[in-house]
């Protein structure tokens, strides 16, 4: 949101400056501005780079509507555990519970809303409570009791797990109510006249372009009067065409088809949300302080133990909506439901800029390592590449973005 | 005079957009203790770590020579075979593995991948022998104190065959009596024929043990003096080392006016605490004492002596088991049991060790100095950035904190310009009682004149301070009163007046057995 990374140094050249050089000038203020900041868009290249060379490949069909639709929906799921889990390794933790506890809380919601016939909506604030308790349970170990989160969670894993099978009796249980399919499968209402568009999504997608417009104006404006540096009026201009477009396209693209999936719209207050919450909230700048040192940052008056709980309590709560998701996706809940999703959400988080010893990382970050996965699978399944070569890929790309990560940093850092 | 046994011609070394070292030539003679001063980034670890091959070769500019041999070393291992063997400040040694074992890590007497443990202990022990540690070489590292951990290390060194033996800040975390051990060891390995090159920013030790002592400042040699001459005064290195006569290491006295009626801002009385594993031991011990506002008052001990474990467990029980006491403020008894309470009443505690105590290293200047107050420069749970920006930016220029915005990660600051850093954090907490532990380890002279002036402006400003340190000088001229401690008790108290080093001195190794 914020262009404070580039008032790090003097702006290279001289903006607004008019004369046969100002193309070139505009390419080296890029070029500048990239390579300082390298660990934030290093991956959104590598994402689009990654977009690219599927959409070629497959001859255009990844960037079907359909298909940009039906990657967020694939996607969903993993991508609300990785904002849980991106707060959990910022915080200096791990949680492997998170695969074992969606299938649990999947298995429970199947099992009250179809064995037990409670209402729908009561049954996810039930099922939303059963999550943020299992996550509570591990963070008071964690937080309270001082046990490694590995060891906690790696026994949450097995025990939710067991618990799934025990509760399913190692069956699949379905259907579920038709209207939580909708909010797993479905798209926002078609409202208004027919303009071959999704109107309200296009609505919601021009709303978004004047907020985020709006955002970056603002925040530029305040900077200035601040007396602080600000970045070229150039580089600004252009970041604002990228992002407009960017959003623009993708906008487009679910508009022609049946609109934005309702779980987006979820996904998108969630990222904005938490997103928020790290950068600007007390409790956000406290995660980073105990994963960045845990002792200082005690001895400044943080409060760790409960930092500590809530996010755990957090991951549980999002783990729960994830399984929920799932099993109205599928409209059933099955014992091998959110099979190493924990693992796809902590590779995500890596490959999004987190760090193993904790206090890096941010949420915008974890969507993007998401995305890169998400979009690895869906790109891979249209080419035709088996799943045996699909994980071998993916586990390059974990190594290949941390490598990256970590030479970059060395070669900044010292 | 034995000829020059290093060379090093021109050495530039550019980190990017920093000019490290921008021509630095330094010659050390064949058996000579040779010294290097500097202040913080002044570039003398950066040197130190071009002729041990931390920098390679290619990646600085200009000339070493060893022994009349050009070298171009590409890492470590190269250059500790010609014999050159860097003791770096933080120790590095594997604390679960037994002496022997680290004295020989990496170099381990073996034969066809299996380790020979007669010989390695024998070695280690011969080894250890010729440091003067009288330890069992398989006694775990862990379970030494740090002195002797840094005899171990020269004990590791000698098991490479040194020629030049570097040592960076050897006595930062020791305390007199092994420092002093530390320097005796340092004189006869220079006997033994090693010549020894030594960073520190303590002049009475350069002055101890070193021949001669190369100035360093801003990338370049400014002089290199002969310590035995009769010009060297520690005034004449200092001025080299800042660029500037400085007549008084202290500033100027304000006038204090400790409030003598009201009730002292800061009172401890009977404060008690254990060790936090072994219970039996009482680490602080029945100790009393006020601070009133607008005072500085010091508390001298060597190491050991309970110092830093006081501080720590009134502020917020941050350290030991609690075992009885009462803190009172400004005449009223408060509770201080958790590290929030304390601040709320208006107390803060400056750690000594400012790496693992103080700071968030990988988080930037503006974030740390916030971040004991958040809620100042947040409203409704939500920080406001731009005010946030605005205060650090103030700090950055009322301190003096050298760092090109506040947006700089603090790991990358000098030590003297962390250590305004921690001031700031607690500064902007708003208290009216600081305890500052040690707040001028490991940083150089110049720094350490700035953080006096910002003591004596607190104190000037009504606030309570109490100043722990382990150098005598800056406690006399800093101090209204001075406490001493030794084995966790109070054995002393000094007015300024009364306050020399060697009466402090004799308080400080007052035993048990003396006062009880």
């Amino acid at each position: 949101m914020s262009t404070d990374v580039t008032a790090k140094s003097p702006a290279p050249a001289p903006p607004g400056r008019d004369g046969p050089e100002a193309g070139g000038g505009l390419l080296r203020l890029m070029l500048d501005g990239l390579r300082r900041n390298m660990r934030q868009y290093g991956m959104l290249i590598a994402l689009g780079l990654i977009v690219v060379l599927f959409a070629a490949w497959s001859g255009g069909d990844l960037l079907l509507p359909r298909n940009v639709s039906n990657l967020v929906l694939q996607n969903s799921y993993v991508l609300l555990l990785a904002i849980g889990m991106m707060l959990v390794i910022i915080a200096g933790h791990i949680d492997l519970s998170v695969g074992s506890l969606t299938a649990f809380v999947g298995a429970m919601s199947a099992v009250l809303m179809v064995d037990h016939d409670v209402a729908w909506p009561l049954a996810v604030v039930l099922c939303l409570a059963l999550g943020a308790l299992a996550g509570s349970v591990q963070g008071f170990f964690v937080a309270y009791l001082g046990i490694p989160s590995f060891i906690v969670t790696l026994a949450g894993m097995l025990l939710f797990r067991g618990l799934t099978e025990i509760v399913l009796k190692g069956q699949t249980l379905g259907p579920l109510p038709r209207d939580l399919q909708k909010i797993a499968n479905g798209f926002l209402p078609e409202v208004g006249p027919n303009t071959n568009y999704h109107n309200l999504t296009l609505l919601l997608g021009f709303a978004l372009i004047a907020f985020v417009v709006h955002q970056e104006v603002r925040d530029r404006r305040r900077q200035r009067e601040f007396a602080l540096d600000v970045a070229p009026a150039r580089l600004f201009a252009l970041k604002l065409v990228a992002l407009v477009s960017a959003v623009l396209v993708v906008t487009l693209l679910l508009a022609s088809y049946k609109g934005a999936p309702i779980v987006l719209l979820i996904l998108g207050v969630l990222v904005v949300g938490f997103g928020y919450v790290m950068r600007n909230a007390v409790i956000g700048r406290h995660i980073y302080a105990i994963g960045g040192n845990l002792p200082a940052a005690k001895l400044s008056g943080v409060k760790d133990r409960k930092v500590t709980f809530l996010v755990f309590l957090n991951m549980g709560m999002l783990a729960a909506l994830a399984g929920l998701v799932y099993a109205a996706r599928f409209n059933a809940a099955s014992p091998k439901a959110g099979l190493g999703f924990e693992l796809e959400a902590i590779a995500a988080s890596f490959i999004g800029g987190a760090s193993m010893s904790g206090g890096v990382g941010t949420v915008l970050g974890a969507i993007i390592g998401g995305l890169v996965l998400g979009v690895l699978n869906n790109g891979m399944n249209l080419v035709g590449i088996g799943t045996d070569w699909q994980q071998v890929i993916k586990g390059l790309v974990l190594l290949a973005a941390v490598g990256f990560d970590v030479w970059n940093k060395r070669r900044v850092g010292s | 005079m034995a000829g020059p046994v290093l060379e090093m011609r021109s050495i530039v070394k550019t980190f990017p957009g920093v000019k490290a070292l921008s021509d630095v030539t330094l010659t050390v003679r064949q058996g000579e203790v040779h010294a290097i001063c500097g202040e913080n980034g002044a570039g003398k670890s950066t040197l130190m770590k071009v002729v041990s091959g931390v920098h390679p070769h290619g990646s600085y500019e200009g000339e070493i020579l060893f022994e009349s041999t050009p070298c171009r070393f590409k890492d470590i291992r190269a250059s500790e075979q010609q014999g050159i063997v860097i003791i770096h400040q933080e120790l590095a040694l594997v604390p679960y593995l037994s002496l022997a074992e680290n004295i020989f890590l990496g170099n381990e007497h073996a034969r066809r991948g299996l380790i020979d443990w007669n010989e390695t202990l024998r070695h280690a022990s011969e080894l250890l022998r010729r440091v003067g540690l009288r330890e069992h070489p398989e006694t775990r590292v862990a379970d030494i104190g740090v002195g002797k951990q840094q005899l171990v290390e020269i004990a590791k060194a000698l098991s490479k065959r040194v020629k030049l033996l570097i040592l960076d800040e050897p006595t930062a975390a020791l305390n007199d009596e092994d420092s002093g051990k530390l320097l005796d060891l340092i004189l006869q390995l220079k006997d033994q024929g090693i010549t020894s090159i030594i960073i520190s920013h303590k002049l009475n030790e350069i002055r101890r043990v070193a021949d001669s002592v190369t100035i360093l400042r801003d990338g370049r040699t400014i002089e290199t003096l002969d310590v035995k001459a009769a010009g060297t005064t520690e005034d004449r290195i200092i001025s080299g080392m800042v660029g500037r006569d400085l007549e008084h290491r202290f500033p100027e006295r304000t006038e204090h006016h400790p409030q003598a009626g009201a009730a002292p801002a800061l009172e401890i009385r009977n404060w008690t605490v254990h060790h936090p594993i072994d219970q039996q031991r009482k680490v602080v011990d029945d100790v009393s004492l006020e601070v009133r506002r607008g005072e500085i008052v010091g508390i001298a001990g060597l190491m050991g002596a309970g110092r830093t474990e006081l501080a720590m467990s009134v502020f917020g029980r941050s350290y030991g088991r609690y075992a009885g006491g009462t803190v009172l403020r400004d005449g009223r008894e408060v509770r201080t049991r958790s590290v929030p309470e304390a601040v709320g009443h208006g107390i803060a505690y400056v750690t000594e060790d400012r790496k693992h105590y103080g700071l968030n290293l990988i988080d930037t200047i503006n974030r740390n100095v916030s971040l004991s107050a958040l809620g100042k420069v947040a409203r409704r749970g939500v920080v406001d950035e731009h005010e946030e920006r605005r205060v650090a930016e103030g700090y950055r220029t009322s301190m003096n904190i050298k760092a090109p915005t506040v947006f700089e990660p603090v790991g990358r600051l000098s030590g003297g310009n962390q250590q305004k850093v921690v001031l700031s954090k607690w500064l902007f907490a708003g208290p009216e009682v600081l305890i500052l532990d040690e707040p001028t380890r490991g940083i150089d002279v110049g720094a350490k004149y700035e953080i006096y002036t910002v003591i004596d402006r607190l104190a000037a400003e009504g606030k309570a301070v109490v100043f722990i340190s382990s150098e005598l000088p800056e406690l006399l001229g800093m101090c209204d009163r001075v406490y001493t401690m030794a084995a966790g008790r109070l054995t002393g108290e000094f007015s300024r007046a009364e306050a020399t080093q060697e009466a402090l001195m004799r308080q400080m190794t007052k035993d048990k057995e003396v006062t009880g």
